[in-house]
């Protein structure tokens, strides 16, 4: 398996020593990691799930505004901020599968490097009740 | 290939009694193919000596660098063959996400920390910005990979047309902030994947176990860490590189034995030596 890049290494060994809720996303979209603070949001465990492809993603995940209208895919914050490179953060309402609704704060950073290459996205998560 | 130690010690060349064994010199390491190509991999001050052994000049020299602090490019303003007009030398470097590679050296390389402008050297010169590529120069195929390690840093592997591999990692810290190491896998870990199955691996191992402890962060390895991180990529002889100025041959013979008998490596362990030689 090809080595991730060393700015997606730093990231997930930053993200492994913090209590926020933390999810890495490559540049294809795919979730390659997530915290043990994270595990909440995703009732999973990382070891358990593995990697999960955008697609797979998509299906697995549920996210409202705050009005909770339901954002379409190609408007959700992590694909925004993948797709325009740029940061983002909003508040929503989110469910992965048959866990529980959860009202967020997410702000979103991609995570550029030499040449403004994006490696991935960083996604940090505060739970706001 | 045969690679040859010129210089070993990190951060300052510290020459002296005390340090006459292993070597005071800063990173450099040549690769010489059967057929002639020759690289030479960072210009601590070892390059001068390794620069003053080449005899009749080859046409090309590549100068492979890691990364761009002082201990490993002090030395490059003293190779001749910078100043041989009839030489092709290529240097291969990180750029930043700021600066290219040659603004970057021309920090070094022009007054007041050096009297002449890289511009004036009478070589040839070409320079190459690396991150995460994989080139063909002579016989060799060379491989770079970014690696955690303050700044822009590469590590490097270096393939012969035997498929002998050789990874050059002078200056490189994958245990940065993991609570346990090595506990994820290669492709997870700085550096694993272009070190795996190398038959000869040189890689930093600056600190004892109680120094990393105090100098966690600052791109280095301790012994221990760099047995532990030759078992995850599997490699058949490390070369522990890269001696912290401040231990004696003394004091690296005792770190060394130490390390290897709390760890009990499966490959052969050859501390870094000041002119030796490794045939692949």
């Amino acid at each position: 398996m090809p080595s991730k890049p060393i700015q997606m290494i730093l990231a997930r060994q930053l993200a492994s020593s913090l209590a926020t809720p933390i999810f890495l996303m490559d540049a294809e979209g795919t979730l390659i990691y997530f915290n043990e603070a994270a595990e909440i949001l995703f009732n999973q465990r990382f070891e358990e799930t593995g990697e999960i492809t955008a697609n797979e993603y998509a299906k697995l995940v549920e996210v409202t505004d705050e009005d909770r209208k339901p954002i379409p895919y190609e408007q959700w914050p992590t694909r925004v901020a993948r797709i325009h490179r740029r940061a983002v953060s909003r508040t929503i309402w989110t469910r992965n599968r048959n866990a529980d609704w959860r009202h967020l704060q997410v702000t979103i950073i991609p995570i550029l490097g030499e040449g403004d290459a994006l490696h991935g996205v960083m996604n940090i998560f505060w739970e706001l009740s | 290939m045969i690679v040859t130690l010129w210089g070993t010690r990190g951060s300052l060349a510290t020459p002296g009694p005390e340090t006459e064994r292993y070597g005071g010199n800063t990173s450099c390491v040549s690769v010489h193919g059967r057929e002639g190509t020759v690289l030479v991999l960072d210009a601590g001050t070892g390059i001068r000596p390794m620069g003053a052994s080449l005899g009749p000049a080859p046409r090309r020299v590549d100068i492979l660098l890691t990364h761009l602090h002082m201990d490993h490019i002090q030395g490059l303003g003293f190779f001749q063959a910078l100043f041989c007009p009839e030489l092709d030398v290529h240097i291969w470097g990180p750029a930043s996400t700021q600066l290219t590679l040659q603004a970057r050296l021309m920090r070094y390389l022009s007054p007041p920390l050096f009297p002449v402008y890289i511009r004036e050297l009478p070589c040839r010169l070409h320079l190459h910005e690396v991150g995460e590529a994989e080139v063909d120069i002579g016989e060799f195929r060379v491989a770079s990979a970014r690696v955690c390690h303050p700044g822009p840093t590469v590590g490097y592997r270096i393939r012969d047309a035997q498929d002998k591999v050789l990874t050059y990692l002078p200056d490189h810290e994958p245990a940065l902030g993991a609570l346990t190491f090595p506990a994820l896998p290669r492709e997870w870990t700085s550096g694993a994947v272009l070190a795996e199955d190398s038959d000869l691996l040189i890689h930093d191992s600056q600190y004892s176990a109680h120094e990393y402890h105090d100098h966690v962060g600052w791109g280095h390895s301790s012994m221990r860490h760099v047995l532990d991180f030759a078992s995850l990529v599997e490699a058949r002889h490390l070369v522990p590189f890269h001696h912290d100025p401040g231990h004696s041959d003394a004091d690296l013979d005792r770190l060394l034995s130490e390390a290897i008998e709390e760890a009990n490596p499966a490959f052969r362990v050859t501390p870094a030596r000041e002119g030796a030689t490794f045939r692949l």
